[in-house]
């Protein structure tokens, strides 16, 4: 039933010093369709790959409002997601109410790693199931941050979450010295040519599946989809894609979770032998 | 006879039909009515704030007085929040105290996040507005009115609040008797000079508050002097106003 006898509880450590209900919560991040987030030094842009549960449903929201100054791409449990976000929407309306002014972009981001981590040390709970890319810009310019249900969060100039998204993150890492100069409209062509990197070869950015988030000096927060999304895809229309992205294996986190491995040996070590996130080491 | 009335229930006990009174300790419903403050004790007086071209000066004397003694010469009613903000405060000195220390304490708490951002001029004008509505809604108010002055975002901040939560941001403010003497004053001088130097400012609310030192018997001609600018804040303390009394023999009739 389960994998080893060491993941019964978020409580409970590992000999090898690892948490595995954590751990399992971080993959299931890398089960939701990709998101993406970049910066340059005038806007903060989000773009995400929405996906349809069926035939017969509408494609699941991917960007999400928070305030007038930040919003939130999701990848993972769209309901802990709608939770967070509830969650940031009210320490967002409280800020204002109080002090009059945005709540900062970091200290939003740090209330969510402490809700986060009050979930990663109970027993009889369990973590968000979402990773957050957070966009925002307050006095001090434009953020994008990253949060994990391991509670770990982190400053980033681009960052991308979910399914396939190591494609993703190496079109940004190539391209991450021109981000920073770049107008809008080059830092979100930059943006979907990365999301589309993620894309199966026989797939590509549709009005559909993708979606666009946007936020600036003197610029709300602002939600693109459906043919609002048309101009900027026209950005990249007809460009040859990486073909790094063709080549690549079945996407990481596809396949489920191997939950009910019979015969796992106790603590057997995990098939990915990486360094438990988060460790210090 | 005796065996049918018992005179308790049990030993130490409650007398019968009543309730047992358990030891060190009160039964609801036999505590003291509530008592709120229905007046303030010891209190400082006028508050004056005035704009200028590059910042905003914030003046009030050092007077605490006891009902109409002039108990207390040297207390201080400003407080420097941080390098742009400065609240200074009228009415009861203990509810000022009281609120210093909450101010700082948060300031210390902001400080400790080290992310960069703090108190803005706005957003404590804004946080003292929603603590001064919410204890006068409990009705039990903090017996002052505010004046918070700052810089920010290039420009001055002066703003108003009182023990009632009523809240304003104005170019001049004067609370309490000078809202009635120093007011038209400053309107007055500001609308002549709309651009004035620190110094001018400066010099407009010394001659306001020496107005109100012949005028306003709860005053003091020593003052603190505070003068807010891009390049932070100056407090002047202890400044003494020349006055002249030469004329005060010829009025008669208030002996």
């Amino acid at each position: 039933m389960f994998r080893n006898q060491y993941d019964n509880d978020v409580t409970v450590w590992s000999p090898q010093g690892r948490i595995h209900q954590i751990e399992y919560a971080m993959e299931a991040v890398k089960q939701g369709s990709a998101s993406l987030g970049l910066k340059s030094k005038t806007h903060a842009i989000l773009v995400a790959l929405k996906r349809a549960p069926s035939e017969l449903s509408a494609y699941q929201k991917k960007i999400l409002l928070i305030d007038d100054h930040v919003g939130v791409a999701i990848a993972g449990l769209t309901a802990d997601a709608r939770l967070l976000s509830n969650f940031m929407r009210s320490e967002c309306l409280n800020s204002r109410y109080a002090y009059d002014q945005p709540l900062p972009v970091s200290r939003l981001v740090a209330a969510v790693g402490n809700k986060s981590q009050v979930l990663t040390q109970r027993y009889g709970r369990r973590p968000f199931g979402v990773g957050l890319l957070v966009a925002g810009y307050d006095a001090q310019g434009p953020h994008i941050y990253q949060t994990c249900p391991s509670a770990n969060y982190y400053d980033c100039k681009a960052m991308a979450i979910g399914a396939r998204s190591q494609s993703a993150r190496t079109y940004v890492e190539k391209h991450l010295d021109k981000f920073h100069d770049s107008s809008l409209d080059e830092l979100v062509a930059h943006g979907l040519r990365a999301l589309r990197d993620t894309l199966p070869s026989d797939v590509n950015l549709t009005t559909k599946n993708c979606s666009l988030g946007v936020v600036g000096e003197d610029q709300n927060f602002m939600i693109y989809d459906d043919e609002q999304v048309e101009k900027y895809l026209k950005l990249i229309e007809g460009e040859e894609r990486s073909t790094r992205a063709t080549k690549e294996g079945p996407a990481e986190g596809e396949e489920p979770m191997q939950q009910d491995g019979e015969g796992g040996a106790p603590d057997a070590p995990p098939t990915d032998a990486q360094q438990p996130e988060g460790m210090d080491q | 006879m005796e065996s049918l009335l018992p005179t308790e229930l049990w030993r130490n006990g409650p007398q019968p039909g009543s309730l047992y009174n358990f030891p060190g300790g009160k039964i609801a419903g036999h505590n003291e009515p509530v008592k709120r403050t229905m007046y303030p004790i010891v209190t400082g007086t006028s508050v004056l704030g005035l704009k200028f071209k590059d910042g905003v000066v914030l003046a009030a004397d050092k007077l605490g007085s006891y009902g109409s003694m002039a108990k207390f010469r040297d207390l201080t009613r400003l407080l420097k929040v941080n390098d742009q903000t400065v609240v200074g405060a009228g009415g009861d000195y203990a509810d000022y105290q009281f609120l210093t220390e909450i101010i700082e304490q948060r300031v210390i708490e902001e400080e400790c996040l080290n992310d960069g951002f703090g108190y803005t001029p706005s957003s404590l004008f804004s946080w003292l507005t929603r603590v001064m509505y919410n204890r006068r809604s409990n009705i039990n108010p903090l017996w002052n009115t505010y004046v918070v002055a700052g810089w920010q975002k290039g420009e001055g901040f002066l703003g108003y609040v009182d023990k009632i939560g009523t809240a304003y941001q104005a170019p001049t403010i004067a609370t309490g008797y000078g809202a009635y003497i120093a007011q038209p004053l400053l309107r007055e001088a500001l609308e002549k000079n709309p651009n004035m130097t620190a110094e001018q400012a400066a010099e407009q609310l010394d001659r306001c508050l020496k107005v109100l030192y012949y005028r306003d018997a709860r005053s003091l001609n020593k003052y603190d002097l505070a003068i807010i600018t891009k390049d932070g804040v100056e407090i002047r303390s202890s400044i003494v106003s020349k006055t002249n009394w030469e004329i005060a023999h010829m009025i008669k009739g208030y002996e």
